[in-house]
């Protein structure tokens, strides 16, 4: 097996990986049923065993090979689609997160998100033959059924890009949602329906409102936009095919509730909607949950080719469900009034819940629907579910990442790390101090670090640990970001201290966490804060919480898209750097120490790490202090302030800065105001 | 005070000398030969039939829709009904003044009295303002898309919003050669951007170079025209247009067309154009263009003028032409636009919609034998 690709890493790996192919090949090959074979290997020295992560999965047109997108190993690895035995894996960008074969087979097109860039894999030699630009955070593609224009989703611009399908030339981008997404191409080819993971603006305290974009792909045009009310997050879409309806897996929140409320679904729903001529072309959203048991996070979204079941995996909760699609059908059409608040709804169309591997994603249905494969992304599995039975027949394991060690994973800061053995005794009051103090001291290895890293990722996706399985990290913090609402935890009483998500990357060293600077720390925000105000079920076990809270601190900050790629400014950013850095304003005055924007937002992360009033106090707050935020991809991260008041990074200073408290702004002129944003945008 | 006296008796005798060929007013008998120009059949649209509101700001084809800027909301006609986009849509503001259509991804982007809307799949997807965006100014006069930019003409300077970046750049008196601010118009392409900077004149961005120039009345006067076809016949621009390498101008005292090297200016007293007042232009291809004034709608052909209007007298429909000669005759109709004071215009394959002061027209062209 050979690695190939741009940036191969090495004729060393190139062997080394070989050798654990083979390995995997007699190992993980399994023809043992309902069982999983992990590869046997071990890292060999100055390398550890990275995770593949898979995240999407493809049959080639004639069934004979399953291709595999890698997220974390940013590889896609090619299987044989009968045996799973490995063929090759095609080493890609960073980050991929969606991938499209072209209906010949010979062209897999491959969108990596964090190098903002496809790469096209000539699937005869299993090369990748080009890598061409896309647009901010490309998240999936499809290329239509002409051949001529490859579409690709673009999580940060908001769009989708129209790329020549021959020469990767842009054409042009359509707008989409906030977070554009996922896309899917009706198998009649006259459509694309496109997804997005963050509601698209509102005004402040509305419900989140998302949308399907719909392109038409005669004209390269968006033709409408399908609202999907009160959702914030939307993911897979599967049509049926003969392409009348179509069905959405996403979240629904329900935000400006008190967390205390959990009659018709708790915090979050996790939803179907159906759209399409198949339910008048209007759109029906319909629950996934039981009334004590959820389907947290449906992300994936599969269709029988006899259009008799549909299936969705749920990442939160490690199951499949198995839906009767005439049964839903028949079930939303005797239905009159809103479906989705009736949890027992399910029990009209769901088959079964069939559990898998941790963080299913992607799915695969076989060409005769009797087998449906799952990407388990969190354990390096595929789960093979037999259809007709609904129950899992096989797992493939996926051999692990080998890594040199020189290279950098971000895991320096294991080295001063602590953990916790596991079984050690709690502290009935849930003081992390108490944790610490209880805690053994061990220095970890690279690979031991890399493990740890791997199980505070499961942590944090997963949802076992809230009330009735509901919601896990990852239902706010979408991808390790934010979700771009609001939320009220109503410590402080119903309705009171309503703040906004942050994004979580890049927030090692900007202590202390919440917007009210309560936790001092990491393990205090995301062990008994969460536990008390978000969890309200079990407590994580000491290692988790170390695991976890290590796994937030390694998460770095994704490119920055506003820089220039030299690293330098732009003139307007420079402009901009010198507002930011200036100690007289416009009219000569000396502006004071603490309302100038480099004392508060200092340092690499724009933090003092202090509470500050900036005279954004609420109504409903209790205090006008907050904690000064980082700054840290601040483009990304709208709504601002400590409670979203702020729609866009204009406001914070045109709107809520009427007396110069969040810094000496109100001498700008409009055009300084736009040079200030866009050097905070390269933060 | 004694100059100022010298300079509008200079001008009274200049105006006197250079009368008579061609009228303002339309000619009292036919002069043969006429020129062969295009004839409509006028229908029109007002409240009574659909329409948001009859001050019709602004008017765009999109394929076979038509949008409407009106006092009172966007209409868009399609598939012979009307429907209207309000406030509660996500309109920036009821009075939409200026719109413009990306050709390459449909959108439409709708410049009113408080901002900046785009319009997409159906629906108002972006609102940009004063406030929560890099928009200059909320008063957006003409909008123009190009590419990935969308160049903004505001009461408070001009600006261009990158659409891959979402990034705002504003141009004003401190970083341009306008002395003014207020952008009345704009029309983008590839090479080059013009704004019509009503009071400074016609602002050009070569696109290449990134570097702006500014071309003004060489003789800055208000009331008289000096240097006839040696510049820009005035600096109250309110509209340009730009097309083939051609930028054709409307302000409040005549029109001009520069190719790049020559000028050419129009008044009334030596063109077919129905007023110097004009509000909008907006041309065909370097040598032909339409012209909407106070008096009636123009067309010009690069030689011969046709000017539509009901009379201004009884309202009755009417249509005059008139040639290179200044020869004029009238020509029989009965149907004439909406309104005399005209506000917009664009085209729908050889048909014409126009916006008026007292409706929107749709000119179905009428081929003669």
């Amino acid at each position: 097996m050979n690695r190939i690709g741009p940036g191969g890493r090495g004729t060393s790996s190139h062997r080394i990986a070989t050798l654990a192919a083979l390995i995997a090949a007699l190992l993980i090959v399994a023809p043992w049923r309902g069982q999983t074979v992990h590869a046997a290997t071990a890292p060999q020295t100055g390398e550890v065993l990275g995770y593949a992560s898979p995240v999407e999965l493809l049959f080639s047109p004639d069934g004979t090979r399953l291709y595999v997108l890698c997220q974390d190993s940013g590889e896609v690895r090619v299987l044989n689609a009968t045996t799973y035995a490995p063929i090759q894996t095609i080493v890609v960008g960073h980050v991929p997160r969606g991938f499209f074969l072209t209906p010949d087979g010979n062209r897999l097109f491959v969108a990596n998100s964090w190098d903002d860039t496809i790469s096209v894999i000539d699937t005869r030699a299993l090369k990748v033959a080009a890598t061409w630009h896309a647009g901010m955070e490309p998240s999936s593609v499809v290329e239509d059924s002409a051949g001529k224009y490859l579409y690709v989703a673009n999580r940060i611009s908001n769009d989708v890009a129209v790329l020549d399908a021959h020469t990767g030339s842009e054409v042009k981008r359509l707008a989409a949602g906030r977070g554009t997404s996922y896309m899917t191409l009706s198998p009649d080819g006259q459509r694309i329906y496109v997804t997005h993971v963050y509601p698209n603006p509102a005004p402040l305290g509305s419900q989140p409102e998302s949308e399907i974009t719909v392109i038409d792909t005669a004209s390269a045009e968006v033709i409408n936009r399908i609202p999907l009310p009160s959702i914030a997050g939307a993911f897979h879409i599967a049509v049926t095919s003969n392409s009348r309806l179509g069905v959405v897996a996403e979240l629904h929140p329900k935000n400006l509730l008190p967390m205390t409320q959990v009659e018709q679904g708790w915090a979050f729903e996790d939803t179907l909607t159906l759209f399409g001529s198949g339910v008048q072309n209007k759109t029906v959203e319909v629950p996934l949950d039981d009334l004590d048991s959820y389907a947290v996070r449906p992300f994936g979204v599969a269709i029988t080719p006899d259009g008799s079941h549909l299936y969705v995996s749920s990442g939160g909760s490690d199951i499949v469900t198995a839906i009767n699609l005439p049964h839903l059908q028949r079930y939303v059409h005797t239905q009159h009034g809103p479906i989705v608040y009736n949890l027992a709804a399910g029990a009209h169309y769901v088959v079964a819940r069939i559990p898998v591997g941790k963080d299913p994603r992607g799915m695969a249905v076989s060409a005769d629907g009797r087998r449906l494969l799952v990407a388990n992304r969190l354990d390096d599995t595929i789960s093979v579910i037999d259809t007709p039975t609904s129950k899992v027949v096989t797992t493939i394991a996926l051999a692990p990442s080998r890594r040199l060690w020189t290279e950098n994973f971000g895991l320096q800061m294991f080295s001063e790390m602590t953990i916790a053995t596991p079984g050690q005794r709690r502290c009935p009051a849930c003081h992390i101090d108490e944790r610490h103090r209880n805690a053994k001291r061990m220095k970890l290895t690279p690979q031991q670090q890399v493990e740890a890293l791997r199980r505070g990722q499961q942590a944090f996706y997963t949802a076992s640990y809230s009330f009735h399985g509901g919601m896990g990290c990852t239902n706010c913090h979408i991808d390790t970001t934010m979700d771009g609402m609001r939320w009220n935890f109503e410590p402080a009483g119903l309705g009171r201290n309503i703040v906004e998500n942050m994004l979580l990357e890049d927030i090692r060293n900007t202590t202390p966490y919440d917007w009210s600077g309560i936790n001092p720390n990491l393990p205090t925000q995301g062990g008994p804060r969460t536990e008390q105000f978000i969890w309200r079920s079990q407590n994580f076990d000491v290692r988790t919480l170390a695991d976890l809270s290590a796994y937030i601190n390694s998460l770095p900050a994704r490119p920055n898209r506003w820089r220039l790629p030299n690293g330098e400014l732009t003139p307007s950013q420079q402009r901009g750097k010198q507002i930011f850095d200036r100690t007289v304003d416009d009219f000569g005055k000396p502006i004071p120490l603490a309302n100038r924007c480099n004392f508060c937002h200092s340092g690499p992360l724009g933090t003092d790490h202090r509470k500050v009033d900036v005279g954004t106090r609420g109504p409903n707050d209790d205090s006008g202090l907050f904690v000064t935020a980082q700054l840290t991809n601040i483009a990304l991260t709208a709504p601002y302030l400590h409670d979203g008041s702020a729609a866009t990074l204009e406001e914070i200073w045109t709107i809520y800065n009427p007396h110069d408290q969040h810094g000496r702004t109100n001498d700008l002129t409009k055009d300084q105001l736009n040079d200030l944003i866009n050097y905070l945008r390269t933060r | 005070m004694g100059g100022m006296l010298n300079k509008l008796c200079l001008g009274m005798v200049l105006a006197a000398i250079a009368a008579p060929a061609f009228a303002a007013a339309p000619p009292s008998a036919p002069l043969p030969p006429s020129p062969r120009m295009p004839h409509y059949r006028f229908v029109n649209y007002t409240t009574a039939n659909g329409l948001p509101n009859n001050h019709v700001y602004s008017v765009l084809v999109d394929g076979s829709r038509i949008w409407a800027g009106t006092d009172d909301g966007l209409g868009l006609y399609e598939n012979a009904r009307w429907r209207t986009f309000t406030t509660r849509d996500g309109l920036a503001q009821q009075a939409v003044l200026s719109l413009a259509l990306d050709k390459r991804t449909g959108d439409v982007w709708a410049g009113t009295m408080g901002g900046l809307n785009r319009i997409s799949g159906g629906r108002i997807i972006a609102t940009y303002n004063q406030l929560n965006s890099g928009l200059s100014n909320d008063i957006v006069y003409g909008v123009s898309v190009e590419g990935k930019n969308v160049w903004v003409a505001t009461a408070a300077g001009a600006c261009r919003l990158n659409l891959d970046t979402n990034q705002w750049s504003i141009y004003t008196d401190t970083n341009t050669p306008m002395k003014e601010i207020w952008a009345y118009g704009v029309s983008a392409a590839p090479d080059k951007v013009y704004f019509a900077i009503w009071g400074s004149g016609l602002l050009e961005y070569n696109q290449q170079t990134r570097l702006w120039d500014i071309y003004e009345d060489p003789d800055h006067q208000t009331d008289i025209v000096l240097f006839k076809d040696q510049g820009l016949i005035h600096d109250i621009v309110s509209s340009v247009s730009y097309v083939e390498k051609t930028v054709w101008v409307a302000t409040y005292f005549g029109a001009s067309r520069y190719d790049g090297r020559y000028w050419h200016n129009f008044l009334t007293k030596d063109s077919g154009l129905p007023s110097n007042f004009i509000n909008y232009v907006k041309a065909v291809d370097a040598n032909h263009a339409w012209f909407c004034t106070d008096k009636g709608l123009a067309y010009y052909d690069g030689a011969n003028w046709a000017v539509y209007t009901p009379s201004l007298t009884n309202g009755k429909p009417e249509m005059w032409v008139s040639n290179a000669q200044g020869h004029a005759a009238h020509i029989p109709v009965t149907t004439a636009p909406a309104n005399n004071y005209m506000l917009g215009i664009d085209f729908q394959g050889r048909d014409i919609w126009i916006a008026t002061a007292g409706g929107l027209s749709h000119g179905i062209f009428e081929p003669q034998p």
